[in-house]
Formats: C-alpha cells, sequence, structure tokens
C-alpha cells in the first residue's frame, strides 16, 4: 500500500526548521519549526490568521517562504535545483474549499495525477484510481462531475486524490471547515482510518474530538509562532501555557467536548 | 427595380454565392490565426514575466486600436515597400487574424482569471508543472466558459471579412459591386442579397457554437436556457 503504512513513530520524514513568512508589514510566520516521523499524525490547532495554512503551503512551496528550511527525507525541499513538481508529488495536499477539478469526473480527478505527472499507462492509473475511490468509499461515484457530489464526498474524492500519488504524507488544511455539520463526520472517518492505517498526517484542524482520537502530538499555534506542542491528554488536560488554556476554553464552548 | 433586375440577379446569385465562399475561406483564416495567437497572448498577460506581459498588452493595445482597414492597407501595401509582395487574400488573413487574436485574447484573459485560484493550486499541488496545469485544468474549463463571448467575435469577424473588398479580395461584395456598377438601380435588391448571405452565415455559425456549447456543458458550468443540474 505505499509509503507511510508501516510501524509508528519510524524516521522523520518532514523536517521543518526556523521558518518565516511575512505579508507586506505582517510576519505572519516568525519562526516555525517542527518535526514528524514516519506513521504520526500531528494536528495543528490555533485562532485563525495565525499562519497555521500559510504554513502548509509553505511546506511544498505552493506560498514561498522567506526564510528557513524544510526536508523531506533526506531532500531538501528548499534546497537549490530541488525538483519541486517531484517533491509535490510525493506530498498530498487536501485543502478547505476542496478545489477538485471542475471539468473533470471523480475518476478523472484522481487519475490526472498518475496520467500526467507519473506518466503511468492508462489501465494502470484507472485501477490504482478506482482503488482509491474506493478506499474513500465512492467507487460508485467514479463517474460523477464534482459538482453533482456533496461537499463531504467531493473532499473524500480530493484525499483519494491526494491518496493516488502514493505520498509520502499527506497534509490536510481544514479539511472540514467548509462543510455542514452533518458532513464533516464521513470525512473525519476517513482521516480517522487514514491515521490508523498508518499515513503520516499534518493536520490543520478545529475538531478537538479529532484531534484528541487520533493526534499523536497537538500544534498549538499563535501569532505564528509554535507556543506549545505536546500528546493530546497532556496539551487538553494540563496546558503548560495560558495562552493555550484560553484557546482549549473557547474552542471547547464552541465546538464542544475535546478528547 | 423589376422583374428583370431581379432575374439578374438570380442569375448572378451563383457567383455571389460561390465568392462567398472565399469569405469563408477568409474567415477561417483569420479566426484561426485569432486563435492561436490570442490564446498565447491571454496567457503571457495572466502568467508571464512582466516584459513578456508588456509585450504581450502592445501586441494586444496595437491591433485592438487600429481601424480593420487602416490594418488591411498597412498588411497590404507596407510589405511591397520591402520588396515583399503579399497576395490580397494572405494580408487580409494576416491583418484581420491579427487584429482578432487582440479581440480574443481579451475573452480568454476573462475567462482563464475567472476559473478559481484553487484550480491551480490544486494541480500544482499534485505535481504538475504550470504548463501542465495550463494545458489539462486551467484551458479546459476557461474554454468551454469563453465560448458565449467567443461567439460574439465570430459574428463580428465574419462580417469584417467583406472589408477585404478595399485590398482586391475577390469576395462577394466585390462581385456585387461589379452588378451595381452596371445596374446603378440593382443596389437596394444586390446588398440586400449580400446581407441576407450574412444574415443567414451569421445565424447558422451561432447556432453551431450553441449547439458546441451545449454539448461541452459540465454540470455546474453555466448553460443558457437549459437547467443542467438534475
Amino acid at each position: 500500500m505505499g509509503n507511510g503504512y508501516t510501524s509508528r513513530k519510524g524516521e522523520v520524514v518532514l523536517r521543518v526548521e526556523d521558518l518565516h513568512k511575512r505579508y507586506g508589514r505582517e510576519e505572519v510566520l516568525k519562526g516555525v519549526s517542527f518535526e514528524v516521523r514516519r506513521g504520526e499524525t500531528k494536528v495543528i490547532i490555533g485562532p485563525s490568521g495565525t499562519g497555521k495554512s500559510t504554513l502548509l503551503r509553505c511546506i511544498t512551496r505552493l506560498t514561498e517562504p522567506d526564510r528557513g528550511r524544510i526536508w523531506l527525507g533526506d531532500i531538501e525541499v528548499t534546497g537549490r535545483g530541488v525538483d519541486l513538481n517531484r517533491v509535490r508529488a510525493s506530498i498530498g495536499f487536501v485543502f478547505q474549499d476542496f478545489n477538485l477539478f471542475t471539468h473533470l469526473t471523480a475518476l478523472d480527478n484522481v487519475r490526472i495525477g498518475l496520467l500526467k505527472v507519473k506518466k503511468l499507462p492508462k489501465e494502470k492509473a484507472t485501477e490504482i484510481a478506482l482503488k482509491q475511490l474506493e478506499h474513500v468509499g465512492l467507487a460508485h461515484k467514479a463517474d460523477a462531475y464534482p459538482a453533482e457530489l456533496s461537499g463531504g464526498q467531493q473532499q473524500r474524492v480530493a484525499i483519494a486524490r491526494a491518496l493516488a500519488m502514493e505520498p509520502k504524507l499527506i497534509l490536510f488544511d481544514e479539511p472540514t471547515s467548509a462543510l455542514d455539520p452533518e458532513l464533516i463526520g464521513e470525512v473525519l472517518d476517513v482521516m480517522v482510518a487514514l491515521a490508523k492505517e498508518g499515513m503520516t498526517m499534518v493536520v490543520v484542524s478545529h475538531e478537538m474530538g479529532f484531534a484528541g482520537t487520533v493526534a499523536d502530538e497537538i500544534i498549538f499555534m499563535e501569532g505564528g509562532v509554535i507556543v506549545e506542542q505536546g500528546p493530546p491528554d497532556q496539551l487538553f488536560r494540563q496546558p503548560k501555557h495560558p495562552r493555550t488554556a484560553e484557546f482549549l476554553h473557547k474552542i471547547t464552548a464552541l465546538y464542544g467536548e475535546t478528547g | 427595380m423589376d422583374l428583370e433586375g431581379l432575374l439578374i440577379i438570380g442569375r448572378n446569385l451563383p457567383l455571389f454565392l460561390r465568392a462567398t465562399l472565399l469569405n469563408l475561406g477568409l474567415l477561417a483564416g483569420l479566426i484561426s490565426l485569432g486563435f492561436l495567437v490570442g490564446i498565447p497572448i491571454a496567457l503571457l498577460q495572466v502568467y508571464g514575466v512582466r516584459p513578456l506581459r508588456v509585450l504581450a498588452s502592445a501586441w494586444e493595445g496595437f491591433f485592438r486600436g487600429v481601424p480593420a482597414l487602416v490594418l488591411l492597407f498597412l498588411f497590404f501595401f507596407g510589405p511591397a515597400q520591402f520588396g515583399v509582395q503579399l497576395s490580397a487574400f494572405t494580408a487580409a488573413v494576416l491583418a484581420l487574424g491579427f487584429r482578432s487574436s487582440g479581440y480574443q485574447s481579451q475573452i480568454f484573459r476573462g475567462a482563464i482569471q475567472s476559473i478559481p485560484r484553487g484550480q491551480m493550486l490544486a494541480a500544482r499541488s499534485i505535481g504538475m508543472s504550470r504548463l501542465q496545469a495550463i494545458r489539462w485544468v486551467i484551458l479546459p474549463q476557461a474554454l468551454r466558459l469563453a465560448i458565449p463571448a467567443w461567439s460574439n467575435e465570430f459574428s463580428s469577424v465574419i462580417k469584417d471579412t467583406t472589408l477585404a473588398y478595399a485590398i482586391g479580395v475577390n469576395e462577394v461584395l466585390r462581385h456585387v459591386r461589379y452588378i451595381t456598377d452596371r445596374y446603378y438601380e440593382l443596389a437596394m435588391p444586390a446588398y440586400l442579397t449580400v446581407a441576407l448571405i450574412f444574415l443567414v452565415l451569421t445565424y447558422g455559425g451561432n447556432w453551431l457554437l450553441g449547439r458546441l456549447e451545449r454539448r461541452l456543458a459540465l454540470p455546474g458550468f453555466q448553460m443558457r436556457g437549459v437547467e443542467t443540474a438534475h
């Protein structure tokens, strides 16, 4: 089943070192560092506008960071002459608003990267794409266009699209924030299953239930820096930093119980 | 105008229609040229680095800013001064085709820019190069969206082919002039005949484009008069 499906806490898959990003006068990332090991799920939480999405985009340089270094395994993503398209092909990215290709069916959305980026033959690409659609429970929607799918289904196709590339890790940028409440569950179920299968994941999310269940570690970000990080039990029950406690208090009032 | 006059028109109708084929030839040449040049101009304006963007905009500005007749004269008489004699037909295709590229580029630019930014991001995120993303994700969507506006350009340039008359292309208007020069009193029915020919052609072309639009329509893309959701 590709990469990342073996033992938990393997070698370091992703290392981010002292990442900085500025938009005009505002410094959105002020030196962020962390590591993700194979099979780990890290959930990044924090108030909106604190650079969480920017951080994810900087990791694959969809947004160009100003300073800092990023490694994917032993490839330096921020290094000179790095083949960015190859790096991106091996890091899945799941967007808040799905971003399925509107003119393609679910099957073609999942298949197009295999055909055009990996240059697989059509039968092989179709086989993998159908398998991944089945993985997210949507094999029966293979011929549907995005506009014919619910938000939750679209996001599951987007996850299948990421999975099909056999990524070393998948970045999720608030994958359920654009969904109606009744559709959030089906997407989270898929993500929980992925985490259990040992997929390496970095998830920006406000879903504290999800974070509490599957995260190996939670990263609390505010004001462009990591304020605190640790396993969910510790972070939820005995946060070290008052800002963490305050945020958790607010978010619990909004979204319900943690853990 | 009497019966005899109408008979003269009637006798010449096959000739008019044959000459109209030349107009259609001009149309095919100029609109294809306009398409093939207009797409890269639009892409450069949206995605190009600054010098290329400026260059593309200069091209577009020039060909949209100069009267069609002046362009025809420039392309027909201009090269001759440097010892290159273009045929009237070639000069007309180039002049009107480049002119159309200016207009078409703006149709495509509008369509490309109306594609949500997330589409490009998603394409890049699975490892597509920018060119691949344009080819496989942006253009297939943008070209669909461009059809209604493009049908406007089609309706406009099909009639502009009669301007080639001014540099001596033997298109339909020129043949009608042969008749009206001899029979002044036939001006009205003769020009009405030309009008009718172009009405039919424009209507027919737009009907075909409408069919194309419906055929390529996708769920989620707006289409006139037909509900796509089911």
